[in-house]
């Protein structure tokens, strides 16, 4: 069984006080395994950081409504307690942030903030926890450690910061760790430089990574197994190299052939999804992509279209239409993908 | 070097001031935020200049009985010899201004008047500060918990400030100060009035701050760093006293700052309606209503315990104005 399994996980706001509810998360499953990466994607609004609230329990108790199950090593996070949830939390399931410097407390040193984490899952203290805490700097890549520790958040660059925020997440060893966009702030060198000490993290201790994004080139450096979500939904679900050698629901094909490409002629325009997530149907009646869809026919407004495997074991796309033609994708930094790309038609 | 470290081991209640005496201890490379504080606030010459006076006024408030030993100074000494007995006013000219009396005597008694703005001065600050301790911990407190919680424990406490704000402070604190009969909490005489005064100015006065410190704390609480901290595993008391509370310390301190004169000023009001520090004991106040009751014998009295008051407020003022500037990050 996976370390998260998450299923037909729904979070709901409104409701209370004659507001209208709106459905954030609409029955989105997919596991987690120990050592794995799993990617969540999405543009901005599809719900990404609301699942990774809800899986942390994070989310404000009134006006929320939580449906589905989401089982950690075996036990439904939807129904822990608050004080379950709170032993939780940074010792078994930690979180990185997108913002690194609002993330830490201004005016409290780096080094307290590292400590207090040590002090509260690991009862160490005093010595023994400003050892530890300078230990967890350097495993981070923070070099000369023990000053940092004395220094204030503004002090740090944007990379050491989100290098400290990591080493708060790791600090007790995490099994699950929830990384919600996590180099979004930071610019192109440094996120690089991010995305490979998570990728260490995961294959020397094992941590199992969610890593949400709306960076495809996160994705093709990162993930094992990828979620492309759509308001609220999961449209395709599908290992890496699947997904990018045929891409097969619209959104996800219009998200991988929008992406600017190096061997693309001079002169071709790029190819953007057409509209905004704004323009959409509510799912009962249809598929929420319809009013941006190219592929369009009149059977994608009966109803919700289903999660099918139309193509290879383990790929799953919830279109009634899915789009069997693959896209060139010379540009991201996966070469035995642009290989299958090219000749692939196994679909 | 190791204050900032030492913070985790020291309790939960001692943070605020454990941080700041980290920040200022803590002599690192790069700059704190207190010493990018400093920097900005050494440049502000006006509230220097007041940091300077009110320092001054604190040794002399602190000192004020070894300072009347050293230097021969008795508040309560009549000097009949230096009033004119049908005026009674000070013989001489600027109210009796002598070597032996610097700022002259007092009409009718002849008691030294720099002696009693240093008597009176004790009194003044003791009851000030005393009283924005009472403000500052009953408003800190109801103020966190109600920007913290929200909900029905921010409605019972915004409506317990609104009482209080509605409540006729003055007319509470004459009938009161003046009711408070001797022995009253196993106190007498001036230890009584000041204990009095301090409760009466304090008491009222919280929910001034507690608005403050309420507002203050429904924004951060909002801030993405609470959030973290949650994630990783901390309980509301933890941010409350390790989260919000380091970043509530400098509004608190300004606030303290700027409440500290008006206490003064309510302080001395009351006793100069007669309900505050009862003579002898000489406070700056009462000095005032000596003056207003002689002003036809001697019109420059008057100007002494004003000036005292006047200088003391200012001084606080400008320290309290400075001390904003200097800790809002907002600024340049
Ligand atoms: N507390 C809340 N109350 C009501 N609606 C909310 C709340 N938080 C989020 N939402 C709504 O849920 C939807 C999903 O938001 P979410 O923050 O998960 O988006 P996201 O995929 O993380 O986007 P981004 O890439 O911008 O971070 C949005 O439409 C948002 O308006
Ligand atoms: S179901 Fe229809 S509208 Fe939705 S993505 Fe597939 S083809 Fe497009
Ligand atoms: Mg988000």
């Amino acid at each position: 069984m996976a370390l998260l399994s998450v299923d037909e996980l729904s979070v709901t706001f409104g409701g209370v006080h004659g507001r209208k509810e709106s459905t954030a998360v609409d029955g989105v499953s997919f596991d987690v395994d120990q050592g794995q990466v799993v990617g969540l994607v999405g543009e901005s609004g599809c719900g990404k950081s609301v699942t990774s609230l809800a899986l942390m329990g994070l989310l404000p108790g009134k006006g929320v409504k939580l449906g589905g199950r989401a089982d950690f090593d075996g036990n439904n996070l939807l129904t822990m307690s608050q004080r379950e949830l709170r032993e939780m939390r940074g010792k078994e399931i930690a979180m990185i942030f997108q913002d690194p410097l609002s993330s830490l407390n201004p005016v409290v040193p780096i080094g307290v903030q590292v400590t207090e984490i040590l002090q509260r899952h690991r009862g160490l203290k005093g010595e023994p926890a400003r050892k530890e805490a300078a230990h967890l700097l350097d495993r981070v890549g923070i070099p000369d450690p023990t000053r940092r520790l004395k220094e204030y958040p503004h002090q740090l660059s944007g990379g050491m910061r989100q290098r400290a925020l990591i080493a708060m997440a790791v600090a007790c060893a995490p099994r699950l760790l929830i990384a919600d966009e996590p180099t979004t702030a930071l610019d192109v060198t440094i996120q690089a430089q991010i995305l490979e000490l998570l990728k260490e993290l995961v294959d020397e201790e094992g941590t199992a990574l969610l890593m949400i994004t709306h960076d495809l080139g996160v994705v093709a450096g990162l993930c094992d197994q990828v979620n492309v979500l759509y308001a609220g939904k999961v449209v395709e679900s599908a290992d890496r190299h699947e997904l990018f050698a045929h891409p097969m629901h619209p959104y996800a094909h219009g998200l991988l052939e929008s992406i600017p490409r190096l061997d693309a002629p001079r002169g071709e325009p790029l190819k953007p999804i057409r509209g905004s997530i704004n323009d959409r149907i509510a799912w009962a009646d249809g598929c929420a992509f319809a009013p941006r869809c190219d592929y369009y026919t009149i059977e994608c407004l009966t109803g919700t279209p289903a999660l099918t495997v139309p193509a290879a074991a383990g790929h799953q796309v919830r279109c009634v239409n899915p789009v069997r033609e693959p896209v060139e994708i010379a540009t991201l930094e996966t070469p035995d993908v642009t290989a299958t790309a090219h000749g692939g038609t196994s679909a | 070097m190791t204050a900032p470290l030492e913070t985790t081991s020291a309790s939960a209640e001692a943070q605020p001031e454990a941080v700041l005496a980290g920040a200022g201890a803590s002599q690192i490379e790069g700059r704190s935020l207190g010493q990018i504080a400093w920097t900005r606030f050494k440049r502000d010459k006006a509230a220097v200049a007041g940091g300077i006076v009110v320092i001054g006024l604190v040794l002399m408030a602190a000192l004020a009985k070894p300072i009347q030993a050293v230097f021969d100074l008795d508040p309560n000494k009549f000097h009949q010899d230096l009033v004119d007995p049908a005026l009674q006013a000070p013989k001489g000219a600027w109210g009796g201004m002598s070597w032996e009396h610097p700022l002259g005597v007092d009409p009718g008694f002849g008691r030294d008047l720099l002696a009693r703005v240093i008597e009176g001065s004790w009194v003044s600050l003791l009851v000030a500060v005393g009283a924005t301790l009472v403000s500052v911990t009953i408003g800190v407190i109801l103020g966190v918990i109600a920007g913290y919680y929200g909900g029905w424990v921010d409605s019972v406490v915004s409506r317990l400030m609104d009482t209080f704000l509605a409540f006729p402070l003055l007319l509470f604190a004459i009938s009161l100060s003046a009711s408070v009969q001797d022995g009253f909490w196993g106190l007498t005489g001036l230890p009584l009035r000041i204990a009095v005064l301090i409760f009466v100015i304090g008491f009222f006065a919280w929910p001034y701050i507690g608005r403050i410190v309420r507002a203050q704390t429904m924004s951060l609480r909002e801030r993405e760093f609470v959030e973290a901290s949650r994630s990783l595993g901390a309980r509301g008391p933890f941010i409350i006293f390790r989260e919000l509370m380091p970043n509530l310390v400098a509004p608190i301190l300004v606030y303290a700052t700027l409440l500290i004169p008006t206490n003064i000023l309510f302080e001395a009001a009351l006793s100069f309606l007669g309900v505050g520090i009862a003579p002898p004991q000489a406070s700056w106040g009462g000095m005032l209503t000596d003056a207003a009751d002689r002003y036809e014998a001697d019109l420059q009295y008057m100007f002494v315990p004003g000036l005292a008051i006047f200088i003391t407020v200012l001084a606080f003022n400008l320290l309290g104005d400075g001390l904003r500037d200097a800790l809002d990050p907002r600024s340049k």
